[in-house]
C-alpha cells in the first residue's frame, strides 16, 4: 500500500492515462519544464516530450479552443487552467463552442479542463474561486469535483476517457492535506454522475462536495458527540449530470437536508439541488431545505475576512442543530 | 467538371498551374454561389427561409479562389465565415444541404438545430463556424496542431473578417498558432463593414495585413475580387505551411455589397461607394478575363450557367416539401452519454 496525497493521486491518474493512450496530451501555462504552478505535471514533459506537454501563451481561450479542435480530430487533450479563476477567460469557448459542438454539429469534443479551485488558502479574490455554478447552467458539459485522493485519481481517469467535455475542479486546499492508501496497480475509474455516501446517518443529511466534505464530516462527528445526532454526509463528486437518485435517497432516509457549498450563495448550486428536492421529494421533508454557503461577496484576502466569509465547521454544526430542532 | 465540348483555342495559354477545365470550375463555383443565394432570396421572401439570410454578393471570388487552393485529396480543412458559402461549396457542401439548413428541415446536416452555413463535415474538409467571431481561429489552431503532432502533411484555412479581428479569441488563436508554427493560413476578408461599423472604427491600422508582423508571421494583401490572384497567393501560403513554414495572414480586399443580412437596408452605406464596387463585380471581371484570354467561349459559359440553374431547380424541388424536425428530437444528443434528455414533468402531463 502506498499513501498518496490528493495531488499525487491526481498526478498519477494523469500519468497512467498518458501512458495508456498516446492520444492524451496536456496543454497549459507553465505545465512543461516548470511542471505547473502546483507541480501537478512535474516531470511530464521530460517523460512524454514537448509535443505532448505543451507550454502555451497566457491564452485560456486559445488553450481550450485548440484543445477542442484537436479533440475533433481524435486526440484527448487535457487543459490546465493555472488557477481555475482564469477559466472565466475561456468562458465563451467553453459554453458557446465546446458545449454545443455535439448538439449543433455532431462533433465529438472529448476534452478535460482542469485546475485548482477553492479557498481557505489566503489566495484573495482571484486565486480562490469555485466556478461550478457558472457552468452548471450550460447543457453539454460535465462537471466533477473530487474530494478524496481516490476520487482525484479516479475522476481524472474517467474524465479523460469520457466522450464528452468534462470540467474537473480540483481543490487546492486538499492537494497536500489529504492522504490515502491507494493500492498500486489498481485501476481506479470513478464513475462520473455517481455520488458517494461519505458517512451514514439517520437524523439529517449534509449534501456537499469538494473540500467542504471534510468540514461536513467534522461537523457530523461533533454533532454525534455533543448532541447524539446521526448525520449522513453525501459527497456529490459529480455536479453535472447530478445524481438525483442519491440525493433523493438521503432525503427519504433522514427527511432533513442541509446543502453546503463553498461558493457564494446566490445563484449557487445549492439552489438547484433545493429545487430538485422540492420537485422530487417534497413529501419526505420534515423541515425546510437550508443552505450553508459563502457570503455573497468577492472572497477577501485577510485571514479574519476569509474565515468569516467562507463556511466553517461551526457554521455547519449550528445550521444542523437548527434543522434537527425544527 | 463536364463543360462544353468546344475545342480549346490553340493560342490560349493558361495562368499558373491551372488547366482550362479548372478555370471553368472556378467560374462554376462563383456562379453557383451567387445563383444559390439568389434562389435563397426568393425563398426568404416567401418566408420559406426561416431565419436570416446572409449574402456574399461581391465576395464570391475570394471565397472560391482561396478554398480552391486547398488540396482536397490530402484532407485539408477550412473553417468559413458567413460570407464563405463559395468556400463551402468548393469543399463539397451541396446546394441541397444549404437549402435544407436555411429552411430548417429535419434532413438538414444539423437536423434543424443550426442555421444557414453553420454545418460541417470534417471528411469533406469544412468545419462550420459559430456566431462568436474569432472562436474558429483557436479551434483551427487545434485542428492543425493535430496535423502537426501526428506528422500529417495537411493544412488548414480559416476565415476572419475585419470585425472578427477585433476579438480576443482571434488574437489568442493566431498568436498560439504562430508560436507553434502550425500549418494554418488565415484569410482576412476586408469587406469594409462589420454589420454597420466601417473599417475605420474597427482598427487604427492602415491595412489589416500590417497586424501580421506583430505575430512574427508574413502578412500579405491582395485584390479580393480577382479570383485567380486570390487562388495564387493562397496556394503559395498553403504550400509554405504544408512544408513546415508556419502561419500566413492574407488580407483580401473586397466589398460587402449587401447588408449584414437580408433585413439590413444598408442605410449607412454611401450610394456612390456601392456603385463604385458594382463596377468591380468579381464574376463580371472574371468573365471578361476568360473571354479576352480565350480561356472560355461565351457558349461554354452559357452552358455552365444553364447547368447551375438546372442543379438548383433540382435541389429546390428535392427539399422544399420536406418536413421540419420532430419536436422531441430536440432532446437528443446533448451529450454522448447520456445521449438523451428526458422530457420535463409538464410535457408528460399532456402525454
Amino acid at each position: 500500500m502506498a499513501e498518496q496525497t490528493y495531488l499525487e493521486a491526481l498526478r498519477q491518474g494523469l500519468m497512467e492515462e498518458m501512458e495508456r493512450d498516446e492520444r492524451v496530451f496536456i496543454l497549459g501555462e507553465d505545465v512543461g519544464a516548470y511542471g505547473g504552478a502546483f507541480k501537478v505535471t512535474e516531470g511530464f514533459q521530460k517523460r512524454f516530450g514537448e509535443s505532448r506537454v505543451i507550454d502555451t501563451p497566457i491564452s485560456e481561450a486559445a488553450i481550450v479552443g485548440a484543445a477542442a479542435g484537436a479533440a475533433h480530430m481524435g486526440l484527448r487533450p487535457v487543459c490546465e487552467m493555472q488557477f481555475i479563476d482564469f477559466i472565466s477567460c475561456a468562458y465563451d469557448i467553453i459554453t458557446n463552442y465546446v458545449a454545443t459542438a455535439r448538439y449543433r454539429a455532431g462533433l465529438s469534443t472529448p476534452i478535460v479542463v482542469r485546475g485548482p479551485s477553492g479557498g481557505y488558502v489566503r489566495g484573495g479574490p482571484f486565486h480562490s474561486q469555485n466556478p461550478e455554478a457558472a457552468f452548471l447552467h450550460t447543457p453539454g458539459l460535465k462537471i466533477v469535483c473530487p474530494a478524496t485522493a481516490r476520487d482525484a485519481k479516479g475522476l481524472i481517469k474517467s474524465a479523460i476517457r469520457d466522450d464528452d467535455p468534462v470540467l474537473y475542479f480540483e481543490h487546492k486546499y486538499l492537494y497536500r492535506r489529504i492522504k490515502e492508501d491507494i493500492p498500486e496497480g489498481e485501476e481506479i475509474l470513478t464513475q462520473i454522475g455517481k455520488a458517494r455516501l461519505a458517512r451514514e446517518g439517520t437524523d439529517l443529511s449534509i449534501v456537499t462536495w469538494s473540500a467542504l466534505v471534510f468540514k461536513a464530516l467534522e461537523a457530523a462527528e461533533q454533532l454525534e458527540r455533543e448532541d447524539g445526532l446521526s448525520v449522513e454526509v453525501l459527497d456529490l463528486r459529480t455536479l453535472l449530470p447530478m445524481d438525483d437518485e442519491a440525493i433523493m435517497a438521503t432525503v427519504r432516509k433522514t427527511n432533513r437536508v442541509l446543502i453546503a457549498h463553498e461558493d457564494t450563495k446566490t445563484g449557487g448550486v445549492a439552489g438547484e439541488i433545493t429545487a430538485r428536492i422540492n420537485e422530487q421529494a417534497f413529501e419526505w421533508l420534515d423541515a425546510p431545505v437550508r443552505r450553508v454557503a459563502a457570503h455573497d461577496v468577492p472572497l477577501p484576502y485577510a485571514p479574519t475576512l476569509e474565515d468569516y466569509v467562507l463556511p466553517q465547521t461551526g457554521d455547519l454544526v449550528g445550521a444542523a442543530r437548527w434543522l434537527a430542532a425544527y | 467538371m463536364a463543360s462544353s465540348t468546344a475545342p480549346a483555342p490553340q493560342a490560349a495559354t493558361y495562368p499558373g498551374d491551372l488547366s482550362r477545365e479548372q478555370l471553368h470550375e472556378l467560374y462554376y463555383w462563383m456562379r453557383l454561389t451567387r445563383s444559390l443565394e439568389e434562389r435563397l432570396v426568393l425563398l426568404y421572401r416567401q418566408t420559406r427561409v426561416i431565419g436570416g439570410l446572409f449574402r456574399s454578393l461581391g465576395q464570391e471570388a475570394e471565397a472560391v479562389g482561396s478554398a480552391y487552393a486547398l488540396d482536397r485529396d490530402k484532407g485539408d480543412i477550412l473553417s468559413p465565415l458567413i460570407r464563405n458559402l463559395g468556400s463551402m461549396l468548393v469543399q463539397g457542401a451541396t446546394p441541397v444541404e444549404v437549402l435544407r439548413q436555411y429552411m430548417a428541415k429535419a434532413g438538414s446536416p444539423t437536423q434543424g438545430r443550426e442555421l444557414n452555413i453553420h454545418f460541417n463535415d470534417l471528411k469533406r474538409g469544412f468545419i462550420g463556424q459559430i456566431s462568436h467571431l474569432g472562436d474558429m481561429v483557436p479551434v483551427m489552431a487545434g485542428i492543425t496542431l493535430q496535423f502537426k503532432m501526428t506528422g500529417q502533411k495537411r493544412v488548414g484555412l480559416v476565415y476572419v473578417g475585419d470585425g472578427a479581428m477585433s476579438t480576443g479569441a482571434f488574437h489568442e488563436g493566431l498568436n498560439f498558432a504562430a508560436v507553434q508554427r502550425l500549418p494554418l493560413v488565415v484569410i482576412c476578408e476586408n469587406n469594409g463593414y462589420a454589420y454597420s461599423t466601417p473599417l475605420r472604427l474597427q482598427t487604427a491600422v492602415a491595412a489589416l495585413k500590417d497586424r501580421a508582423p506583430a505575430y512574427g508571421i508574413p502578412g500579405l494583401r491582395t485584390d479580393g475580387n480577382d479570383v485567380l490572384g486570390v487562388y495564387r497567393i493562397t496556394k503559395d501560403a498553403l504550400e509554405r505551411a504544408r512544408a513546415g513554414g508556419g502561419v500566413t495572414l492574407i488580407e483580401v480586399v473586397t466589398y460587402r455589397r449587401k447588408g449584414h443580412a437580408e433585413h439590413d437596408n444598408q442605410s449607412y452605406v454611401p450610394p456612390e461607394e456601392l456603385a463604385e464596387w458594382e463596377k468591380q463585380d468579381p464574376i463580371d471581371r472574371y468573365v471578361r478575363q476568360l473571354k479576352e484570354n480565350g480561356w472560355a467561349s461565351a457558349d461554354e459559359l452559357a452552358a455552365i450557367d444553364t447547368r447551375v440553374q438546372e442543379e438548383l431547380d433540382r435541389a429546390v424541388a428535392l427539399c422544399e416539401a420536406e418536413a421540419l424536425p420532430e419536436p422531441e428530437s430536440a432532446l437528443d444528443a446533448v451529450l454522448a452519454n447520456p445521449s438523451h434528455v428526458e422530457p420535463d414533468w409538464f410535457r408528460r402531463l399532456h402525454g
